[in-house]
């Protein structure tokens, strides 16, 4: 019975299949920087372990004739306090040539963390990297134009935060209700 | 205008007050500056088009708050924006009015608790002088607050301090609650 669930819960729709292969393909390239694939059926996804090969992988991920994933769909902040850390999820597809597609997750520590920014490999990454800043704190390493893109330049603390407090006053003016 | 339907003789000659006829002509001319800040905007935009034809008021945006009277401030206020809703509301010439329309405006509605980037009510910056209840308020609710307004203006004259219009004007009030009953009986 037992195995029975399990073997039914390992059957993976044809879309993770797909994924699965991409993602062999990049862990036959980059072998214990990326993590075990993750079949989650809504998306698909692998962490990148050791985040300073994140740019080398995502450039490989864009460019290699297997793979092509040419379109970053989203990319979102996450905020893991119990593991002290900060990290964010790129959603990649690819456009014109395969119907694959993957989320990768790149973590970095809470405090003072920095993660690779992959602003000159996908450009969507660019604002959205600067709204993972403005939100969650992170800094994203090499980013061509680090600055909060949403809240005024001038805020105290990274809203997105599970421990966020908002701040008292904004130029003299109450924030709370 | 009554008057102006009524077969006027004697060469035309009417004799009223200087307040009448001032306050006649600024609450029959009502420019507001326009500009919306959220969904609020849309129903004020729909307001301002031909179903609902605000210009029948007289009525009509202005893109320059030196030529406007009236601030419709019709969406939701981020702390970002506040500061420019001061800038612009300094720049409106008096006698100046201030109508916020829907409930972000009135106390930061939906984003009264967990929106930190949400000014929770623009009278924490300008000062307010009629309300406008909604979510959006339907664009019937928003001619309601005009009218209250133009109400407001009537109140107004020579030596006559905002504060003292608006007390009359509060004297005037009517039990909205008693209205709605009444209504109700009478399509019952």
């Amino acid at each position: 019975m037992d195995n029975g669930m399990e073997e039914a819960g390992n059957i993976m729709p044809a879309a993770v299949l797909e994924s699965k292969a991409a993602y062999d393909i990049i862990r036959g390239r980059f072998g214990d920087a990326v993590s075990e694939f993750d079949a989650n059926p809504t998306m698909p996804f692998f962490e990148v372990a050791d985040a300073s090969k994140w740019v080398d992988i995502a450039l490989f991920m864009r460019d290699d004739a297997r793979l092509k994933f040419n379109y970053m769909a989203c990319l979102s902040g996450v905020d893991y306090m119990e593991q002290e850390q900060l990290g964010i999820v790129c959603n990649l597809e690819s456009i014109g040539h395969y119907p694959h597609r993957i989320a990768v997750k790149v973590k970095c520590r809470r405090e003072g963390g920095s993660i690779p920014s992959v602003a000159c490999v996908w450009h969507t990454a660019n604002w959205h990297e600067r709204e993972a800043y403005d939100m969650y704190g992170m800094t994203f390493e090499g980013h061509p134009d680090l600055r909060r893109i949403l809240c005024p330049e001038d805020w105290t603390g990274f809203p997105l935060r599970k421990d966020y407090q908002v701040q008292e006053t904004y130029h003299g003016i109450k924030v709370p209700y | 205008m009554g008057l102006l339907d009524a077969n006027i003789s004697n060469r035309n000659v009417l004799v009223t007050s200087v307040d009448n006829v001032m306050n006649w002509a600024r609450l029959s001319s009502l420019w507001p500056m326009g500009f919306g800040l959220a969904c609020c905007a849309i129903e004020m935009m729909a307001t301002n088009a031909s179903n609902y034809d605000l210009e029948r008021f007289g009525i009509f945006p202005r893109s320059s708050p030196r030529q406007s009277d009236l601030m419709i401030v019709a969406g939701t206020v981020t702390m970002k924006m506040a500061e420019k809703v001061v800038t612009l509301y300094e720049q409106m010439p008096e006698p100046r009015y201030v109508l916020s329309m829907g409930s972000c405006s009135n106390c930061g509605g939906p984003y009264w608790n967990h929106g930190y980037h949400v000014l929770k009510g623009v009278d924490r910056v300008i000062p307010v002088d009629v309300y406008v209840p909604g979510c959006p308020p339907r664009p019937e609710a928003l001619i309601g607050g005009l009218m209250k307004i133009q109400e407001l203006v009537r109140m107004e004259g020579l030596g006559i301090s905002r504060q003292d219009a608006l007390k009359k004007l509060a004297e005037k009030s009517v039990d909205a609650q008693q209205v709605i009953d009444q209504v109700r009986r009478a399509t019952a």
